[in-house]
C-alpha cells in the first residue's frame, strides 16, 4: 500500500497530468489516422522529451504507445483499413459489422474490450510486479546477454518465412552499433577516417529514419483514397454491456495479451492470433467468426490492447526492449542516466508502479474521450495520405535536427529513410535492425563482464537462471528448425503434387533400394520389362 | 504461371534479388576491410577483442544474407526489378527537399522555411486548392509554435534573425 502511494506522489503532479492526457488524446488521433502509427508518433516525439523529467517523458511515449490502438480500431472499423498495423485483425470482424449497419456496436465493443484489456494487463502487472522485484536481482551479466540474446532470436524466428532476411538485418543493426570508438580499448571500428563516424550512429537517427522518414516517402509516392464514412447516430455504451455477457473470452484474450507481451520479440499478433483462435475453437457459433463476430471482435482487441503494459516488463526488470517501441522508449532512460534493469526494481520501485498507474488513468482517460469524442475524431480519417506524407516530413526534420543541430545526422536519417522505404516496398521488416542495434551494444558489454569471471565454457551457464535461459534459446531454435524443416517438406509436397512419407532424397534412394529387393518390386520390373521387350519387338 | 516456391515466398518479387544482391555484397565488401578497420588487441581475450562484435554481425551478415539469396526463387533480374529500383530512386527528390530544409533553416529561420517549405511540397504532390495551401501553412505555423515555442527542442536561431530590432531579435531567436 505505501508502494501505491508513493507512486500517486510521483504521479501528483500538473506536468505528468498535462502529459498523460497529450498522450492519450494524441495517441488516438495517431492511431486513428492511417499511415501514422505510434512508432513514427514516437520517433519524432523523443528528442523532445529529452528535456522533459523521465516520468513526464515515459508518460507521453506510453500514452501514444498504449493509446493508438484504441484510436487504430476507428478505421479498421469504418472504412476496412487498420490504422496502426496491429489493429490488421478488428477489420475482420469489425468491418462486416458496419456493412450490416451496426458501426455504433462495433465500435463501442471495441472501446470496451480495449479498455477492458488495458486494465486487466495492469493491474496484472502492478500485482506481479513484488515478485518480479525479487526474480529481476537474480539476474546478472550473463543472464541479460543470454535474455537479450533470447529476444534478439525471438525476433527473427518470429518472421516466418523471412527469418534469413530478417536475421541479416538483425546482424546489420549489431553492426550499426559497433561503428565508432570502442569503449574498452580506444580503438576506431568502421570509421573510415572520419569524424562524425567517430561517435558511432545514433540509435534516434536510425529510428527516425527508418520509422518516419521512411513512412513519409510511402505516402509521397502513394495515391490519395478516396475515403467514404459512414455516419454515427445514438451512444456508445452499449458495448461495456455487450462485453460483460463474454467475460471468458475476454479474460483468456487478455492473458494471452500479458503473456505474450513479457516475452521480447513477440508482442501483439502472437497475442491476437492465439486469443482470435482460441475465442473461435470454444465458440457456439465460430461460423460468425470473420463475419461480423462479437466475440472475435473482443478477442482482437482485448489481446492487443493487453500488451503495452506486459511490453514494458523486460524492459524496466531487465533493461531489455522486446521490440521497436520499447527501445525507443529504453533511449529516454539513458539520456537521463536512468538505467533500466534489477537495480531499477529494488530502489526505484515507487516508479514503476508510477508508470503503471500512469497506463491506467490512461485507459480510463482514453475511454471517456472516446465515448464522447467518437463522432468528431472520425473526420481525420479523410486526411490525404500524400498531405500526411507532408506532414510526416516535417516533423522528421525536428525530431532529426533538434537532437544535435547536426546536418550529417540529417544526411544519415534520410539515407535510413530510403533504406525504410525500400524495405517497407519489399515487405522485408526494419525492426530487427533497431533490435539488432539496441540488444547487441547490451550483448556487447554484458558478454565482456559475464566472460571474465568465467574459466571453462559451461561455467556460463551454471546459474540456474543462466542454465533456463540457455535451455529456452535451444528448444526455441530446435523448435524454429523443425518449423523450417516442416514448411520445406509441405514445399516439395505441393510441388510434386504427392503425399509421400519422405521428401528428402536420402529416404527416396531408401525406397527405390527397398523396391528393388521386394518381390513386388521384381514382379512389378519383370511385367515392364516384359512389356517393353513387346514394344521393342514390333520394331 | 509462377512456381510453388514463387508462390509461397513472403512478400512481392519486384526488387528482391537486386536487394539481396547489395546487401550481400556490402557484406563481402565490409568483410574484406575488417583488418584494416578493426584492430585485433594483444594479450586481451576474444570476447574482449575490438574486431569480436564486428565480426560477429558482418559474418551473420554474409551468412544469412547469402542464404536469402541462395534460397530466392529468382536467379535472373527482370525488368520488373529494373522498374522498382527506378521506384526507389524517386524518393531521392524528397530526400533533397528533406536536405534543403536543413540546410536552409540556420540561415532563414525554422519558421519562415516550414511556412515556406509546407505549401510548397503540397504544391508539388499537386494540391492547387486554397484550403489544401492554407492548411499546410497552418501545419507549419503550428508545428513551430508547438515544438520551438512550448517544448524548446533546440533549433538555433537564423543568421537572418540577427538583422532583426532588439526585443523582436530575441523573441524570434528562442521562440521561432
Amino acid at each position: 500500500m505505501d508502494l501505491i502511494l508513493s507512486a500517486i506522489d510521483i504521479l501528483m503532479r500538473w506536468d505528468v497530468a498535462l502529459a498523460l492526457l497529450a498522450g492519450s488524446v494524441g495517441g488516438v488521433l495517431i492511431g486513428a489516422i492511417p499511415g501514422v502509427g505510434p512508432a513514427v508518433a514516437i520517433a519524432i516525439l523523443l528528442p523532445a522529451t529529452f528535456s522533459m523529467d523521465p516520468i513526464v517523458g515515459l508518460t507521453v511515449l506510453l500514452g501514444i504507445y498504449g493509446s493508438s490502438m484504441y484510436g487504430g480500431s476507428i478505421p479498421a472499423i469504418l472504412i476496412n483499413t487498420p490504422g496502426t498495423a496491429v489493429n490488421a485483425l478488428t477489420t475482420y470482424d469489425g468491418y462486416p459489422m458496419t456493412a450490416r449497419g451496426e458501426p455504433r456496436r462495433a465500435l463501442s465493443l471495441a472501446y470496451s474490450a480495449s479498455f477492458f484489456g488495458g486494465i486487466f494487463s495492469v493491474i496484472c502487472l502492478i500485482l506481479f510486479a513484488p515478485v518480479l522485484a525479487k526474480i529481476a536481482p537474480m539476474f546478472g551479466s550473463r543472464e541479460i546477454f543470454l535474455a537479450a540474446l533470447l529476444g534478439l532470436i525471438l525476433v527473427v524466428v518470429a518472421h516466418r518465412g523471412q527469418a534469413l532476411v530478417a536475421g541479416a538485418l538483425a546482424c546489420f543493426g549489431i553492426f550499426l552499433q559497433t561503428i565508432g570508438l570502442e569503449p574498452v580499448k580506444y580503438t576506431q571500428r568502421y570509421t573510415f577516417g572520419q569524424d562524425f563516424l567517430g561517435g558511432g550512429i545514433n540509435l534516434i537517427v536510425v529510428v527516425l529514419g527508418l520509422f518516419a522518414i521512411s513512412q513519409a516517402f510511402v505516402l509521397l509516392t502513394d495515391e490519395d483514397e478516396k475515403v467514404r464514412l459512414t455516419r454515427l447516430r445514438g451512444g456508445m455504451f452499449q458495448g461495456l454491456r455487450e462485453l460483460a455477457r463474454h467475460p471468458r473470452v475476454a479474460g483468456v484474450s487478455a492473458s494471452f495479451g500479458v503473456l505474450m507481451g513479457m516475452i521480447p520479440g513477440v508482442g501483439e499478433f502472437t497475442a491476437q492470433f492465439m486469443s482470435y483462435t482460441y475465442a473461435q475453437k470454444t465458440s457456439k457459433r465460430p461460423q460468425d467468426f470473420g463475419n461480423g463476430s462479437s466475440e472475435g471482435l473482443i478477442a482482437a482487441e482485448t489481446a492487443n490492447n493487453a500488451v503495452p503494459a506486459a511490453a514494458m516488463v523486460p524492459l524496466l526488470a531487465l533493461g531489455i526492449p522486446g521490440e521497436a517501441l520499447t527501445a525507443m522508449m529504453l533511449s529516454v532512460f539513458y539520456v537521463h542516466n536512468v538505467v533500466p534493469g534489477p537495480g531499477l526494481f529494488q530502489n526505484d520501485m515507487d516508479f514503476v508502479v508510477a508508470l503503471y498507474l500512469a497506463l491506467l488513468v490512461l485507459n480510463v482517460l482514453v475511454l471517456v474521450f472516446l465515448l464522447f469524442a467518437t463522432k468528431s475524431l472520425i473526420q481525420v480519417v479523410r486526411i490525404p495520405n500524400r498531405f500526411l506524407g507532408v506532414c510526416i516530413l516535417t516533423l522528421s526534420f525536428v525530431g532529426v535536427y533538434s537532437l544535435r543541430n547536426s546536418a550529417t545526422d540529417c544526411v544519415m536519417a534520410a539515407a535510413f529513410g530510403i533504406l525504410g522505404y525500400v524495405l517497407k516496398r519489399l515487405s522485408l521488416p526494419s525492426v530487427p535492425i533497431i533490435l539488432g542495434m539496441v540488444l547487441g551494444g547490451i550483448m556487447e558489454v554484458k558478454l565482456r563482464a559475464g566472460m571474465a569471471r568465467v574459466k571453462e565454457p559451461l561455467d556460463f551457464i551454471d546459474r540456474p537462471v543462466a542454465f533456463i535461459l540457455f535451455l529456452l534459446i535451444i528448444i526455441v531454435l530446435a523448435v524454429h528448425i523443425l518449423r523450417v524443416l516442416k514448411d520445406r517438406k509441405e514445399l516439395k509436397e505441393a510441388e510434386w503434387q504427392t503425399n509421400r512419407s519422405s521428401t528428402s532424397f536420402g529416404s527416396l534412394m531408401l525406397r527405390r533400394k527397398n523396391s528393388f529387393l521386394k518381390d513386388h518390386g521384381k514382379k512389378v520390373r519383370a511385367r515392364h520389362s516384359k512389356l517393353l521387350r513387346r514394344l521393342t519387338d514390333l520394331f | 504461371m509462377p512456381s510453388e516456391r514463387e508462390r509461397r515466398f513472403a512478400g512481392p518479387r519486384r526488387g528482391q534479388l537486386v536487394f539481396a544482391l547489395i546487401l550481400v555484397g556490402a557484406a563481402l565488401l565490409l568483410l574484406a576491410l575488417i583488418g584494416e578497420q578493426t584492430t585485433w588487441v594483444k594479450k586481451t581475450k576474444l570476447f574482449a577483442q575490438p574486431r569480436f562484435w564486428p565480426a560477429v554481425a558482418i559474418g551473420g551478415m554474409v551468412l544469412m544474407g547469402g542464404l536469402h539469396l541462395y534460397k530466392l526463387p529468382w536467379r535472373r533480374v527482370s525488368r520488373y526489378d529494373l522498374w522498382e529500383v527506378k521506384r526507389w530512386g524517386q524518393v531521392f527528390e524528397f530526400a533533397g527537399w528533406f536536405m534543403g530544409c536543413v540546410l536552409l533553416v540556420p540561415v532563414i529561420g525554422y519558421l519562415p522555411v516550414t511556412m515556406a517549405f509546407v505549401p510548397l511540397l503540397c504544391w508539388r504532390m499537386g494540391y492547387r486548392s486554397r484550403f489544401m495551401l492554407w492548411a499546410g501553412v497552418a501545419f507549419a505555423v503550428i508545428v513551430v509554435v508547438l515544438f520551438k515555442g512550448f517544448l524548446s527542442v533546440k533549433i538555433p536561431g537564423a543568421l537572418i534573425y540577427e538583422y532583426l530590432p532588439g526585443a523582436l531579435r530575441s523573441f524570434f531567436i528562442l521562440y521561432l
